[in-house]
């Protein structure tokens, strides 16, 4: 046996033996349906494997660092008070749901009085009092065939949120999930389960928001998963806001079922973590369906944030729009991959890829890669790709009007990451967004020890993958 | 005399048949919804009547101002009045929206043995309407619903209806994949629009849309036939019971 | 069939316009071609001994790469064998015309440019446009000759520039397409007739619109000119070729180059309407175009824009290329190519960056409609010390029809991580849709087909000379045809 092999049969046993632990008192273990969605999932797991650089989806990002690690899958609730969620409360937000390692806390959530139709619990609550409500929504649509990690997280699904917004209902502030990851004493792993339903004609934003607690010490990763069903005509933002340490892994995906006529934002902003790996998945299954899908990725120090768009178009006349605006400093390293799939049925579809990236430093790294495939023959499909520095004449012209070169600095990142804000709806989730971009690109623009990019490395070359 | 009128309007598509018989009579400044559930020809019936040449009319008649629609090419029915506010509006690079506008005002003004509208009397009225639609003049400056959000093409659609002001107006699920504020602002736009001479009909999936454009009647399509009409209560009726239960009055009734 | 394609075919089915010949008696050196040949071209000219010199390094490099099979394959068009050996390479009108006196221009020539719409004659000259009429192989009249040479510019017959100016065309012959840059490139060296060739000195800016108007008329022959424009430091001019031929069952090749220096400060804008004969529905006949075209910008702060209509020829090979290797020096690319039946183009452009802040512009429009086949192929590359380069290249293809193909290759290599690179691409169908969309507002069927194309070309046609943008929207009018699937 080859010790790659070797290696690969050794982290395998350590997921099955924490599965055999978990499945014995797991929320919902006497639920056949359950049991069978997470004992499937196991095995399809363990037949994948973690993926490697030599898998397609996966050759700018090497996960070894999270393969090889010995997480452990938490089942106790850790004590948290509500002053340590101090520095991460969001204004404005209808109601807030708060998860300590996976798990819901009740105490440090804050439920008032919703609006009627609107339906805001813990998933864990939901499968152990109304598992029927979800019996056939849970994991209907993702794709746990191709991904070892949205397998691993349907092994191990237990907690989350679970919303459901009724027929028509109008929700105008946004929910917040917060996930908290406090790893003591030892590598932790959770895998957070989200499953979103908005029938017809509703609207709701929800924002997830991953922290870490300060005073953390070992690496913790979080494996989500979020189930976003969209019904006829229903109008759906979705938030990720990626902020955890600089330990931290995230992988999350976002797979979104798209109705007929619906209308589905998906944000993203990472400016955390030290390997994130962001899936957007929708589907745009009904027709008239539109999709905009928007992000903005800060990397700095030795931070790996990897974007793995895949937009499948299945139904006629659905539009999609793809933004992504990378900044990278220092050894940063940034990857965005955005696959377009247009099926043969898909006619009239209309779908535009742009991904702009500002390099800061020589070190810093990004991988852009558009892939188009189009099997329907009256489309519209455009790609966009472009990889810079921070414009020398811009900034001289800034600071000859007498803004110091740091202000200056900060300004010009503002403007590139302003494009991705401008395109978010919800005032509130826009609001909060300024705020922590304004905060981080302090951080960024401050440092500048190696202001000018050195000659010699080649950036560049990656364009060529531009095709 | 009325403004439309739809005498067992028979249209198929593909061998398929979709309209199966309809009949429908709009007087000038009536505003009429025509719902159903998907695929029961509410949008074929909006093409055929702004003369899509997809639908081959296999019998009956459609009067507009006493003439014959249906021997007209789209463009004759557009410069007679008939304005379609499209479900889905298309995007034609290098085509510059306030051009374009001003190129139909004028298309329809020659028609009509007008004279032409020079660009400096256009503008101000045209940023009127903008106004109204709260739409932002710089998009105007972009091709023709090129880059456009859904909502914004759809804002753009009732702009184009409130400059080239037509007699009738048909609205084809304007309000598909609109969030709350758009539709608040589509439908103020239209109802800025209603007058004593100007009809509409407003063809549309769900109930919530009535909530702001209030109809003078209310029909319900399925299989291709009109199988009742009322007031704007029905509207509410439908929201509540579906269509399904329609469907089976309907059956019911023939049986 | 509904009337939104009848209008599109309407709107598209006029004949070639261009496709007459003109009965003029001819002086032709016979099929073939060997060192003999090149002799007896360079003697009809009486070319100093350095032109003999170079058509002959020129002619034995072509040969072994004839011999070695390498004409270029690698372009995305089919075509049978080319037998250089049937191959007329010389034809002129007998009666040679004193380029001085315009009287002594046969009638019939002078009847064809007209019909073409070029007329040469002094009083119905266009105003603001100095014209050389090149008819085969040779230059037959030259129009506002000594009003542009009392400002000290130099626009004539590459032919006469060879006697005149000899020093010049040294020094710049080959300069920026040397004779072994391609297999066509060589051919051309060896065999090239005449062309036009145009000196700006310092710092004058040429008040007149220079060009040339190409007629191929004679049967069998091929046509190779050579252009060579200079634009000395802080010059400035604006040059337009047009090209029509007769309608003929044969194909014929025309292997042009050209050849562009800019030098400090310089400004050279060359805009082409291409419209050879195009073939048949068939595709019997039809120029093959397979033209070298390069620019250098050799000074710093200089600027050459390349901007092409390219709507004729059964098959086009070209890439106008820029060589930026002043600092800050500008490149542009503006191209609109249509395919119609069995037409094929492979074109498209070549970005060297070997300057520091150098930006390069690259718009491509692609039109095929019938069996046409149009595929963009466009180079950019920054070289290792080319710092703060920029390259923004937009490349769309619009189809009309089902049976015709759009293809994009684009090849780019960046060796400098200070440079700023932006591409766009999109495929998109002209369909019923959009039509019903236009006459659903008022607008009439053809007005709503030309509106359409115009639009998708109306980012190049902005950087043509007035004149030509009309004529470049009516020549992609009568190009069109076919119809929406």
């Amino acid at each position: 046996m080859t010790s790659a092999a070797q290696t690969q049969t050794r982290q395998l046993e350590h997921y099955l033996g924490s599965f055999a632990e978990f499945s014995k008192r797991a929320v919902g273990h006497s639920l056949p349906w359950l049991r069978t969605l997470r004992e499937n999932a196991l095995e399809r797991f363990c037949q994948v494997g973690f993926p490697t650089t030599r898998d397609e989806d996966w050759r700018f990002t090497n996960i070894s660092a999270i393969a090889e690690m010995p997480f452990r899958f938490s089942s106790e609730p850790v004590r948290i008070s509500t002053r340590d969620l101090d520095p991460w409360q969001m204004e404005a937000a209808a109601c807030r749901l708060v998860f300590v390692n996976g798990h819901f806390s009740a105490e440090l959530s804050t439920l008032p009085n919703l609006p009627a139709g609107v339906h805001v619990s813990s998933l864990a609550k939901q499968i152990a009092e109304k598992p029927a409500e979800i019996e056939h929504q849970l994991g209907a649509y993702l794709d746990t065939e191709r991904d070892a990690f949205c397998a691993l997280n349907t092994a191990f699904a237990e907690d989350g949120a679970y919303i459901h917004i009724a027929r028509g209902v109008v929700l105008s502030e946004p929910i917040q999930l917060l996930f908290l990851s406090a790893a003591i004493g030892g590598p932790l792993m959770t895998h957070p389960r989200n499953l979103i339903v908005a029938e017809e004609e509703s609207q709701a934003a929800i924002i997830e928001d991953y922290v870490s607690l300060n005073g953390s010490t070992a690496a913790a990763l979080s494996n989500t998963v979020t189930e976003l069903v969209a019904r006829d005509n229903a109008v759906v933002s979705h938030y990720l806001i990626e902020r955890e340490d600089a330990r931290a892994f995230n992988v999350s995906t976002l797979r979104i079922q798209q109705g007929r006529s619906t209308n589905v934002a998906s944000h993203s902003l990472l400016i955390g973590g030290a390997i994130v790996r962001n899936n957007v998945h929708p589907v745009l299954a009904g027709e008239g369906g539109e999709c905009l899908i928007n992000g903005l990725f800060i990397g700095n120090g030795r931070q790996h944030l990897d974007n793995y768009m895949y937009v499948e178009h299945a139904k006629p006349h659905c539009g999609s729009r793809q933004f992504y605006n990378g900044i990278l400093d220092g050894h940063g390293h940034g990857v965005f991959h955005g696959r377009i799939i247009v099926h043969k049925d898909a006619q009239k579809t209309d779908a535009k890829q742009t991904n702009r990236n500002l390099l800061l430093s020589d070190n810093a790294q990004i991988d852009t890669k558009p892939q188009l495939e189009i099997y329907a023959d009256d489309v519209k499909c455009t790609h966009g790709a472009t990889i810079g520095q921070i414009e020398e004449g811009a900034l001289f012209y800034l600071r000859s009007r007498g803004i110091d070169e740091l202000s200056a600095r900060k300004l010009l990142l503002l403007a590139f990451a302003s494009e991705c804000l401008d395109r978010m709806k919800e005032q509130p989730a826009r609001a909060f967004a300024q705020e922590l971009i304004n905060d981080c690109l302090f951080e960024v623009s401050k440092r500048r020890d190696d202001a000018a990019p050195a000659q010699g490395t080649d950036h560049g070359r990656r364009w060529k993958e531009v095709g | 005399m009325s403004l439309l009128e739809i005498k067992n309007l028979r249209a198929e598509v593909d061998g398929h048949e979709i309209l199966r018989g309809v009949n429908l009579i709009v007087n000038p400044g009536e505003v009429h919804s025509i719902m159903g559930p998907n695929g029961s020809g509410k949008s074929t019936l909006a093409q055929v009547l702004s003369r899509h040449e997809t639908y081959n009319v296999t019998a009956g008649e459609v009067l507009f101002n006493g003439k014959d629609l249906l021997a007209m090419k789209p463009e004759e029915a557009a410069c007679e009045g008939v304005f379609m506010a499209f479900q889905y509006p298309v995007e034609i690079p290098g085509i510059g929206n306030t051009y374009f506008l001003r190129s139909a005002l004028n298309a329809i003004r020659k028609y009509r043995g007008q004279d032409e509208i020079d660009a400096m009397d256009f503008l101000p009225m045209f940023r009127e309407k903008l106004k109204l639609l709260e739409m932002d003049e710089k998009l105007m400056n972009r091709s023709l619903n090129e880059g456009f959000s859904g909502g914004e093409k759809k804002r753009n659609e009732i702009l184009q209806l409130a400059v080239l002001e037509p007699t009738l107006a048909i609205l084809d699920e304007t309000d598909s994949g609109l969030d709350i504020d758009a539709l608040r602002i589509v439908a103020s736009g239209v109802n800025a629009m209603r007058d004593a001479n100007r009809s509409f009909i407003v063809v549309t999936h769900y109930q919530r849309l009535l909530n702001y454009i209030v109809p003078d009647f209310v029909h319900v399509l399925v299989e291709g036939r009109i199988v009742r009409s009322g007031g704007p209560k029905l509207a509410l009726e439908l929201e509540e019971k579906g269509y399904g239960a329609i469907d089976l009055a309907q059956s019911v009734a023939q049986a | 069939m509904s009337s939104n394609t009848d209008a599109i075919r309407d709107f598209a089915q006029q004949e070639y316009k261009w496709g007459f010949i003109t009965d003029v008696e001819e002086d032709r050196v016979p099929k073939g071609l060997n060192e003999d040949t090149i002799r007896l071209i360079s003697a009809k000219k009486h070319e100093p001994e350095f032109m003999l010199e170079w058509r002959l390094r020129a002619y034995r490099h072509w040969e072994s790469l004839e011999k070695a099979q390498a004409e270029p394959k690698w372009a995305n068009v089919k075509y049978p064998p080319i037998h250089y050996q049937d191959i007329v390479y010389y034809s002129a009108p007998k009666r040679k015309p004193d380029l001085k006196n315009l009287n002594e221009v046969d009638p019939e020539i002078l009847r064809t440019y007209e019909k073409l719409g070029i007329p040469l004659e002094e009083q119905k000259r266009l105003a603001g446009v100095a014209v050389d009429a090149v008819f085969d192989s040779v230059s037959v009249a030259t129009t506002f000759k000594e009003k542009l040479a009392e400002i000290g510019v130099i626009f004539c017959p590459f032919s006469e520039a060879v006697q005149n100016h000899p020093e010049l065309v040294q020094k710049y012959l080959g300069s920026v397409v040397p004779y072994s840059d391609n297999f066509f490139a060589a051919l051309n060296a060896a065999v090239f007739t005449d062309g036009s060739f145009a000196y700006v000195p310092k710092g004058v800016r040429c008040p007149l619109e220079l060009s040339t108007y190409f007629r191929i008329n004679a049967a069998s022959t091929g046509q190779f000119e050579r252009t060579l424009i200079v634009a000395d430091e802080g010059a400035y001019v604006s040059y337009l070729e047009g090209c029509t031929a007769p309608v003929r069952d044969e194909n014929q090749l025309h292997a042009a180059v050209v050849e562009l220096v800019a030098l400090d400060n310089a400004q050279i804008k060359y805009s082409t309407v291409q419209n050879w004969y195009p073939g048949d529905k068939e595709g019997r006949g039809g120029i093959y175009n397979f033209v070298t075209k390069r620019g250098k910008c050799a000074g710093v702060n200089s600027k050459i824009s390349w901007t092409q209509v390219e709507t004729g020829s059964a098959i086009t090979w070209k890439y106008p290329s820029c060589i930026l290797q002043g600092d800050n020096s500008v490149g542009e690319f503006y191209s609109v190519a249509l395919t119609n039946n069995r037409q094929q183009a492979d074109t498209g452009t070549k970005m060297i960056h070997i300057g520091n802040n150098t930006r390069s512009t690259i718009v491509s429009k692609g039109i095929s409609a019938g069996f046409g086949q149009n595929t963009y192929r466009g180079q950019v590359k920054i070289l290792k010390n080319a710092k703060g380069a920029r390259n923004y290249t937009q490349c769309d293809s619009l189809l009309i029809g089902d049976k015709c193909g759009a293809h994009t290759f684009p090849y780019i290599e960046v060796r400098n991580s200070t440079a700023r690179m932006e591409h766009e691409a999109s495929t998109s169908k002209i369909g019923e849709d959009q039509l019903f969309y236009l006459r659903q507002r008022g607008l009439k069927a053809e007005d709503a087909v030309s509106m359409i194309v115009n639009g998708f070309c109306k980012r190049v046609f902005r950087e043509l000379p007035m004149e030509f943008a009309v004529e470049a929207q009516k020549l992609l009018s009568v190009s069109l045809e076919g119809s929406v699937g």
